[in-house]
Formats: structure tokens, sequence, C-alpha cells
């Protein structure tokens, strides 16, 4: 069915725009003084120092997650380097003295600037390794080498997880997210 | 010979007064305070805070500092000059822009009497409507020597726009002539003092209301602000003529707009708001002349006042709508005014 399109037909003295004009006038006026005296409607975040909580499923910076003796978690598997679409993710891997650890990165590199924090790493990663709930946005920085974090630099965000590992489940109260955690460094 | 460089020196002298008291205080700093003003005020009616962050120490004046930041930050930027064949004019642009915005306060009567006016010419207002039709060779030219495609069709846009308006503006204030029956602003001025049937002034709006509507928004138009900154479109031209100034060439593009609005405060003040004069109020002591002369800058700024409301008022026109409303509807208006005033003149002598 086709969709009636309601055409306005306004009137001479709307579309000669003079009594309109001062209406409109009117209105932003009212608006001025109303602000200039309550700042009631005034939707301002003063931002450094007022933040807006992020909210729990925002996708900041990336963290890798670290086991009880706060390794690193990660068993460079590569599935993240391979789900991620922007192909931002070199992870080099190295043997592991423990048996029951196939491998660790050796080193885990994320370029940020290609990132477009999709969170398909997070989603791929067998071994909950790697998160985007840091709450950390992507800071800036003068130089592009900067903006390529490095496995130590993402491990300082990451945190225990409860999640099993190796067969044998181990439960932990304390699993740290960071939701909400505004400050940007 | 004494004699003469004595008159020369006072005349020099007292130009350089006026020149200072008016255009340099009262002028220069209404548009300096504007470019704060205008932030604050848009962000004020638009539920916002606005400019508030520039700061000595813990003073921020609710952001009057952005006064000072900005021609600080405006110098200290990159003065970036495009891959241009004519980097030349690129530089002059902002000057010839700059200059006839200004030179134009020269012939406004600010108060009463040769006094308070710095140059008094009976071609008053043609001597307006040369210089301040100069200005759009500013615009044009940068637009031409920016060698931009987005600068050169706001160029072309801003061009035909004001001159469109010239002349529906031009014919408006033809009926504000043909009643005070002259040209010279300080004496149309001085007749706006008197009173109309002994109670209403005899203010050019309460003969010519028409003409003061036609003359705010082809002003408006020349001075090339929203809604008629088609020239600038953000949104389809990223920022239209002055795309590619930056720095103190786009800070003397962005005042020399800001020195305008004043002028059409003044300008508009003079012909359709009853000048310097006071209705009720004559005499030459001192402080009734301090009154009259606060009464000019009051209504100036009440002009000023209104065009910026006006701007972020109104959605920015169409180019099309534009040229239709300047040619098909403004000129045959000011046409029609300019009959009806020459009809009403004549039967008023008849009588
Ligand atoms: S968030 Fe997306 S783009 Fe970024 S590293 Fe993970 S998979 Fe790649
Ligand atoms: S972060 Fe997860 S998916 Fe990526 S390599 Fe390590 S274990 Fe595999």
């Amino acid at each position: 069915m086709a969709k009636v399109v309601n055409r306005l037909h306004p009137d001479f003295a709307t579309q000669s725009y003079v009594i309109e004009v001062f209406k409109g006038v009117a209105l932003t006026t009212r608006q001025f003084a109303r602000n200039l005296f309550a700042r009631k409607d005034i939707v301002t975040v003063q931002y450094p120092d007022d933040r807006r909580p992020y909210t729990p499923r925002f996708r900041g910076k990336h963290r890798l997650m670290l086991r009880d003796d706060k390794s690193v978690r990660c068993v460079a598997c590569m599935l993240c380097a391979t789900a991620c679409p922007a192909n931002c993710i070199t992870i080099l891997a190295k043997e592991v003295d423990d048996p029951t650890i196939e491998k660790a990165p050796s080193s885990f590199d994320i370029d940020l600037l290609k990132c477009i924090y999709c969170g398909f790493c997070e989603e791929a990663c067998p071994c909950d390794a790697i998160r985007l709930d840091s709450g950390v946005h992507t800071i800036p920085s003068y130089t592009r080498r900067d903006q390529k974090a490095g496995v130590i630099n993402l491990m300082s965000l990451g945190s225990v997880s409860i999640a099993s590992q190796g067969g044998e489940h181990r439960a932990h109260s304390h699993e740290g997210t960071a939701h909400g955690r505004s400050s940007g460094h | 010979m004494h004699l003469v460089d004595n008159v020369l020196l006072n005349i020099v002298l007292m130009t350089l007064i006026k020149f200072a008291g008016f255009v340099l205080a009262f002028v220069m700093g209404t548009a300096t305070v504007l470019t704060w003003a205008e932030r604050k005020y848009s962000a004020l009616l638009q539920n916002r805070i606005g400019p508030n962050r520039a700061n000595i120490g813990s003073i921020r004046a609710g952001g009057l500092l952005h006064m000072l930041a900005d021609p600080i930050k405006m110098l200290t930027k990159e003065d970036f000059v495009p891959n241009t064949p004519n980097p030349i004019l690129f530089r002059l642009a902002p000057l010839m822009a700059f200059v006839p915005a200004l030179v134009v306060f020269a012939v406004i009567p600010f108060g009463p009497g040769e006094t308070f006016q710095i140059s008094n010419t009976s071609l008053g207002i043609l001597f307006i409507f040369a210089i301040s039709s100069l200005n759009v060779y500013g615009a044009v030219i940068g637009a031409w020597a920016s060698n931009n495609k987005w600068s050169l069709i706001g160029g072309l846009r801003i061009s035909a726009q004001m001159i469109s308006y010239e002349v529906a503006i031009g014919l408006s204030l033809c009926g504000i002539f043909m009643i005070y029956g002259s040209l010279d602003l300080q004496d149309i001025a001085t007749r706006q003092g008197e009173l109309l049937w002994g109670f209403i002034p005899a203010w050019g709006i309460v003969y010519q209301p028409v003409a003061f509507v036609l003359y705010l928004t082809c002003a408006i138009a020349e001075n090339k602000r929203a809604p008629f900154d088609v020239g600038e479109a953000e949104a389809e031209l990223t920022a239209g003529w002055w795309t590619e100034y930056s720095a103190m060439g786009f800070a003397v593009f962005a005042l020399s707009e800001f020195i305008e609005i004043v002028l059409i405060g003044c300008v508009g003040t003079t012909l359709f708001l009853g000048g310097w004069t006071i209705p009720g109020l004559h005499g030459d002591a001192w402080w009734i002349v301090v009154l009259e002369i606060g009464g000019f800058l009051f209504k100036s700024l009440f002009l000023v006042w209104l065009q910026m409301t006006l701007r972020w008022t109104l959605p920015r026109f169409r180019y099309d709508q534009i040229m239709r409303l300047g040619w098909r509807i403004m000129l045959p208006i000011a046409l029609l005014n300019l009959v009806v005033t020459g009809i009403v003149l004549t039967f008023i002598e008849r009588a």
C-alpha cells in the first residue's frame, strides 16, 4: 500500500514567515532567559571534571586476564588474531615449562589505531584471556608507536578470571572487572 | 602658517579622539565582546554552557577570558597558505573585507552635532552603500585565491547573494530619504527627534515599518550570516569561502563580520530608531548629550542582539530560496513601498 504523505498547507500568514520569525525569536529568548537564571535545562557535562559512567557493555582498551599465579592466561592459540576483522593482533608464541599449559605469548601486540573495538577477539577467545571491559578509553598519543599495546601493558589492566582453564574448575569470588572505572589512565 | 598648522592639528586630533572613542572603544569593543557573547549566548539558548575554560589561575569570569585567549591562539597558530597561484590576493582578501567595514563608521552620527560624527558629509548614506558594497570583494577574492572548489562555490554564492540584496537594501531605504528629504545621516537623525502629533516619536520605523523589516533582512543577507550563510554552509561546503583561512586571516574575516553586525545596528538605529535622539528630550546640557549618546549605543546594541537572536533562531535557507526571496519578494515589496510612500507624500503635500 502506498504511503500517504500529509503535505502541510500553511496559510498565508505562516508562509509569509514574518510572524513566525518573531514567534521563533520569542521562543529562543525565553529559553535563553530560563537558562540564564536557572540551570535545570542545561545538558552539558563538564567533561574532564564530570564524567558520565560508561555502560557495562562499553568496549574499551583490551586487557589480558591473569591466572592465579599472575601469569598471563593467554595460550597463544591465535583465535583472536584470526577472528580480528582489522587484523591488528600480532602474537608470537613461546614454549612454557609447565606441561599443563600448551604455549604462552612471548609478545602480544594490538595496534589500537587499527582496532575497531568490535569485540570479536573477546568472543573468540576460549580462555577468557582477552577482554575489552577495562573501561579505559583509548588514550591519545603523539606517535603511532605508542598506540601499540604490548603484553605487559595489556596485562597491567588485567585481573584474575574465574573461568576454568586447563580442565579443572577453580572458583574465585573476587572476579575483578573494571565496569564503570572511568578514570582514563 | 602657525595658524594653519594649529587648525590642521586640531582637526587631526579631534578626528583621532572621535576615532578612538567611537570606533576603537565602542565598535571594536563590541565586536570583540561579540566573539565571546555570540558563543555564550547561542550556548545558553541551546541548553548548553558555552565557553568557560579560559582561565588565569582560578579566575574564569564565565568565559570572558576567551576574548583574550582567542587572539593569542590565533596569533600563534600556523598561518596556512594553500597551494595557490595567488598568494598575494589570498593575503590581501581579509584586509579587503576588514577595511571597508571599519571605514563606514566615519559617517555615523553617534551624538548631536558635528562633534559626535567623525566626518560630516551630506552624502552619508551613499558613502555607506558605496564602501560597504566593496565588502563583497574581500570574500569573493579570498574564495577565488584559495584555489579550492568549496571556497569557489561559496564565493560564487556570496557574490550573487550580496549583489542581489544590495539592490533591495538600497530601494528599501529610499522611502526614508523621501520622507526626511536628505541623505545626510545627521540630518535624518535630528529630524527623528521631533514628535508626531505630539506623542509618537517621529522615528523611521513609525513611518516605514515595512522598510525596516526589509532593511534588517537584506542587511543580514549582506552580512552573509545565518539564515543567509549559504556561502559558508558547513554542511555542504566545509566552511565555504573561508575554508582555507586559518590563524589571523580567519580572525580578521570573523572580526569584520562582527564589525558589520555593529554597523547594521548603527545604521538601522540612525535611520529607523531615531538615531541618538530621545523623544521629548532636547537641549545642550552635558547630561542630555551623555544620555543621547548612551541611547544611541543602547539602540545599536539592541539591533545587534536582534541579529544574534535571529541567527540562532532561524535555520539556513536554501540557496535558491535566498535568490527567490531577494528578487521575487524583497525587491517588489521594496518597490511597492516606495510607490506607496511617494503617493502618500504627494497627498500630504497637496493637503
Ligand atoms: S576488538 Fe575487534 S578489531 Fe579490535 S582487536 Fe579485537 S577483534 Fe580486532
Ligand atoms: S587471547 Fe585468547 S584467543 Fe587470543 S591467542 Fe590468547 S588464548 Fe587465544
